[in-house]
């Protein structure tokens, strides 16, 4: 690995400033569980990192009756750890707690996992299911982009040159909403989702029918997918396998994988199908907050 | 004192049973705390003053002629002090060469560590830099030209057998028996073992199965990457540090490579984290000399990344392989087939030839045929790995014992112990057994808990399969001298990778009836005892073990000796009983005689053994499975391992033998293989995409050990470390068949390709009138 200039700004205007001043060649490091490698490996080479872990407003993690704001830089352990997380949006933690081992969480954030832009991240199919909107800043100032649209091609996203995520800002859940996220490994750890797949619900007061509801997959497309077809097909629907099948059979049309060493089209494409409809069955558990055999706790042993 | 050679064929108290004082006890390691505390030095932790750094540039390509090497840009970065290829090491010769550890082409060797003329695979070794930090040495590698002329990837045996393949060796003729070809080719070595009459045999039998299988190319997965340090001194010295199986076996590859004498290079192993066959072969070693000779006698450390160790060394052989075996009504083998077809990778010497011996080992067979072919392919050249090529064919061989059993509607396990192997049965090969015991280990697991438990419920499965290794003998050389306070330094050259300091020393103790503390066993340098072969071949309890047991002999009789010269006795006169010496009324405790006995002279005791009658070892394994219809994924519900162990020494480290090598079998058999691009790029050079299992993959493995004592040992000793990685991936995959109904013909059985299997079973089934 090549020597770098390290930069550790503890404002947003000083960190604009940093990346502005190294131009092409700086990058803003958060956890840097995927910019080291690269840089170790050789596959990216920088004159300056800009380490945005000091800047408070990247660190901040507010949660309150308009919502949740988690700085972008904000590490998984920490959210692990939050209790009033935990509570509010528990499908969360399915994510926080697949990056990585207990020490890569205490240096990976979910900006960071966004902002890397890989179409396997397993963060950003459950940012879409929770409907995040992201806030960015930079040398014109700042701006906010829905989370599915902030990625645009493998690695690649919406910030522009010298921009950053500073905050990820999650709604309020509204009464009887659950989430889940689930990916397909071969192993029970350390691997990349061959298909991950985030899913959220609303339920009706009496908890039959489905209101609405949002899915998302990732690792079946050059960006992780947004499937609204399969979301609207639930909005309305008892809640039945039939109901759910419906939705997968549309995820599953709308995957576009690719065959690689991690999974083939066809496996790819049948799984889209099998990991919405598991992901569905949990989050609506987790509306009716019916403690059913939850696959994800028994997986992560978060509980 | 004079050493003792003990030729193994000599006749040794066979007691292996009961009455020890040390043997069957648990002791702690002497390497123990050093482990647990993160302070024992392994091969990429040695540090010293002036030390540079080394870094080696690898193939991008899997097979290419090198039309030329610049390397004027990387040796004008400053802080850059060597830069060395092929070219820097002597010429050399195209001739064959036992090192100790099987016979090598120097040339072969020699190009393994430096391509010469062509690069034979994605991540071979071209050129290596010395700097003064290892950012600098990378970054030089990096400026170094290398102008190649691709040429097509032969990445399997059909690629290679094929008429217009093309030739990796130039000179390679394919030897046949003994015959050796005029032709070129990729097909280094062709072999059959036969007997009785197999036609006839098949003619008769009332039910054949015959199968095809493939098996892909996988790594050792040692925790440790390889690493070496050395320093080549202005007068000629040569010190390499390295962790190794055998520093015999580097200091011979070495010599042989750099063409210096034997007395001039000292090989000082470090502590070792993991080999399993794959830390014999010299990779980093001899580049590291020099580098340290080229940048003016300066210490020089090489350490691989991750990514080196897979791509460039290790793996063993992917294969293919075909089984076919008949039977008569009464559910006795009359016939069986086996053709082996193994990639050894870059250069001749995959482990076909084990593998044709471990093929039907386990079966009492009259008439048989064993092929075996040695073939070369665009992929690292294949090491040792744990029981060399047994784990391949016997998921082939399992497999189809399987659906023999299944078909005669026999219990497995009683068609296992129908036709299953005993004393004076033969092997393959036609060697006869002396006392086995694989049917007691086929019994242990049919009478197990486990297997006497019925498994219900969907998608789930039961399978076992059994296993041979032939186990080793080989060389052993140690020292012990007895010190006057009555503790013993133990000097063995045996590396340590499962707890052997500890078990040779617990024999040396049980000999001198003393307490396994009174012994302080450590694995020293080559220039401190005589030769020693590697750590391998299940060896080193026994052989060096083997050793130990003549040093506690030879030093008792010479106390005994000394005593009588004391107390004016003859030396037979003199018992030793209960940690007691004692003749003519005189008696005297081990720990005073230890003093007294030297007063006028030291005492130590040297022994060189070659034992030839090592006893081979037997496994059957049971293994429970769910699989997961809609992904293929398999979770493994329970694990059952039963061996034959001879004699346990130190129990612990012989269940965690055990215990390891069933979970790389599980590794190898659901998860691990080498993926490749059309172009021979390795594309999954990290424990990321190359699939060992973690913890969380692995149920505790219950172990059985069955315990019939070698009887050419005196303690019963058998090799323990090998045979447990057989058996695995034929049990699992029969637990798959149990499971879904689908025999799977190839390794490994990952989601995807137990998925792809399940939806082509269901494709047919749909193509059956009136099956719904």
């Amino acid at each position: 690995m090549q020597a770098f200039d390290f930069v550790a700004p503890t404002s947003v205007d000083e960190a604009i400033s940093a990346l502005a001043a190294g131009g092409a060649t700086a990058r803003p490091l958060s956890g840097g569980t995927d910019l080291i490698a690269q840089l170790q490996e050789g596959r990216l080479a920088l004159d300056t990192v800009v380490d945005l872990k000091r800047i408070p407003e990247l660190m901040a993690i507010s949660v309150s009756g308009d919502g949740m704001t988690l700085g972008a830089s904000a590490s998984c352990h920490s959210i692990n750890n939050y209790q009033a997380i935990r509570d509010a949006y528990p499908a969360l933690i399915d994510s926080t707690h697949l990056i990585g081992g207990t020490q890569i969480q205490g240096r990976a954030s979910l900006g960071g996992n966004l902002c890397n832009s890989s179409p396997a991240a397993d963060s950003i199919p459950n940012l879409i299911a929770h409907s995040v909107t992201c806030h960015i800043a930079g040398p014109n100032g700042r701006r906010s982009v829905a989370v599915e649209d902030f990625c645009t091609a493998p690695g690649r996203n919406v910030l522009e040159n010298g921009e950053f995520l500073v905050a990820l800002e999650f709604p309020t859940p509204p009464a009887n909403f659950g989430a889940a996220y689930l990916r397909f490994i071969p192993r029970n750890e350390m691997d990349i989702a061959v298909v991950g797949a985030g899913a959220s619900v609303v339920l009706s007061d009496d908890k039959s029918t489905i209101q609405s509801g949002r899915v998302s997959i990732g690792a079946v497309a050059p960006t992780p997918l947004f499937v609204q077809e399969a979301g609207d097909a639930l909005a309305g629907q008892p809640v039945s396998e039939e109901t759910l099948a419906k939705a997968a059979d549309l995820a599953k049309a709308a995957a576009r994988p690719i065959s690689d060493m991690r999974g083939t089209i066809a496996q790819r494409t049948h799984l889209s199908g099998v990991l919405t409809q598991r992901a569905l069955r949990i989050a609506i558990d987790r509306a009716r907050g019916t403690q059913t055999v939850d696959e994800l706790g028994r997986l992560n042993g978060h509980g | 004192m004079a050493g003792t050679k003990q030729n193994g064929t000599a006749k040794l108290a066979a007691n292996g049973q009961n009455g020890y004082k040390v043997i069957g006890t648990r002791p702690v390691r002497p390497d123990g705390v050093d482990k647990v505390t993160g302070r024992a030095v392994y091969a990429a932790d040695v540090q010293m003053t002036g030390l540079l750094h080394g870094f080696v540039l690898r193939s991008p390509h899997a097979h290419a002629h090198i039309r030329s090497i610049d390397t004027s840009k990387a040796e004008a970065l400053p802080g850059v002090r060597a830069v060395v290829t092929a070219d820097d090491l002597p010429e050399a010769e195209d001739k064959v060469e036992d090192l100790g550890e099987g016979a090598i082409n120097l040339k072969y060797l020699s190009d393994n560590v430096l391509a010469s003329e062509k690069v034979l695979y994605h991540g071979h070794a071209v050129a290596a830099v010395a700097a003064v930090n290892p950012h600098i040495a990378e970054e030089a590698a990096g400026l170094i030209e290398v102008d190649y002329e691709l040429l097509p990837p032969v990445m399997t045996v059909d690629d290679a057998l094929a008429d217009d393949a093309p030739i990796l060796l130039g000179t390679l003729r394919t030897d046949s028996m003994g015959e050796v070809g005029t032709e070129p080719s990729n097909l280094a070595s062709v072999f059959s073992h036969q007997r009785g009459d197999l036609d006839a045999g098949f003619a008769g039998a009332h039910l054949v199965v015959d199968r095809t299988f493939r098996t892909e190319t996988v790594h050792q997965g040692y925790i440790e990457p390889h690493a070496a340090t050395a320093l080549h001194s202005a007068d000629g010295q040569i010190t390499i540090w390295t962790s190794t199986q055998g520093s015999f076996a580097v200091r011979g590859q070495v010599c042989e490579i750099l063409k210096v004498p034997v007395s001039r290079l000292k090989v000082v192993p470090t502590e070792i984290g993991g080999g399993f066959g794959g830390k014999i072969n010299v990779y980093v070693e001899p580049v590291a000399v020099i580098l340290s000779e080229k940048a003016g006698h300066e210490p020089v450390k090489v350490v691989m990344s991750r990514a080196d160790v897979l791509a460039a060394t290790g793996p063993t052989s992917g294969s293919n392989i075909r089984v076919k075996i008949g039977v008569d009504t009464d559910g006795k083998i009359s016939a069986a087939l086996a053709e082996l077809y193994y990639e050894a990778g870059a250069y001749p010497g995959s482990p076909v030839g084990a593998a044709a011996n471990v093929s039907l080992a386990p079966y009492a067979i009259d008439n048989l045929q064993v092929d075996g072919y040695d073939i070369v392919v665009n992929r690292p050249r294949s090491a040792a790995y744990r029981a060399p090529g047994g784990t391949n064919v016997a998921f082939a061989v399992e497999s189809v014992v399987d659906e023999l059993a299944e078909k005669l509607s026999m219990d497995p396990a009683e068609f296992r112990i129908l036709n299953g192997a005993k004393e004076n049965d033969r092997r393959p090969d036609g060697l006869q057994y002396a006392r086995i015991g694989h049917i007691e280990t086929v019994e242990a697991i049919r009478d197990s808990e486990h297997y006497q438990t019925p498994l219900e419920g969907k998608y789930r499965g039961r399978g076992i399969a059994s296993g041979y290794w032939n186990n080793w003998g080989g060389q052993s050389s140690a020292t012990a001298v007895l010190n006057p306070d009555g503790t013993v330094n133990l000097n063995e050259a045996s590396t340590d990778i499962g707890g052997t300091r500890a078990s040779i020393a617990m024999q040396l103790a049980e000999a001198m009836d003393i307490e396994y503390e009174q012994v302080m066993a450590r694995v020293v340098d080559t220039d401190t005892v005589s030769y020693n072969d590697v750590t391998g071949g299940s060896r080193t309890t026994f052989a060096t073990g083997l050793a130990a047991y003549n040093l506690g002999q030879q030093l008792l009789q010479e106390m005994k000796n000394r005593l009588a010269d004391q107390w004016e006795v003859e030396a037979g006169d003199v018992s030793y009983e209960d940690g007691t010496f004692s003749a003519g009324g005189e008696s005297l405790p081990f720990v005073k005689a230890a003093g007294l006995v030297q007063r006028e002279e030291p005492l130590m005791a040297s022994s060189t053994v070659h034992p030839q009658d090592f006893g081979p070892g037997f496994s059957t394994q049971c293994i429970d499975i769910e699989v997961d219809p809609d992904t293929g994924k398999i979770t493994v519900l329970r694990y059952t391992i039963a061996q034959d162990v001879g004699k346990a020494i130190h129990p612990s480290y012989v269940e965690g033998q055990m215990q390891g090598g069933v979970a790389q079998g599980i590794g190898w058999a659901i998860n691990e293989e080498y993926i490749y691009d059309d172009e021979g790029h390795l594309l999954n050079a990290s424990l990321l995409d190359y699939r060992m299992p973690t913890a969380l993959d692995l149920p505790m493995i219950e172990t059985i050990m069955v315990e019939v004592p070698h009887p050419a040992h005196p303690y019963g000793v058998r090799g323990v470390g090998e045979v447990n990685i057989v058996p695995p991936a034929g049990a699992v995959a029969n637990a798959v068949y149990q499971a879904t109904g689908v025999r799977m013909d190839k390794l490994p059985i990952s989601p995807a390709n137990l998925l792809e299997a399940m939806w082509a079973q269901e494709a047919e089934a749909e193509l059956v009138p009136g099956d719904d």
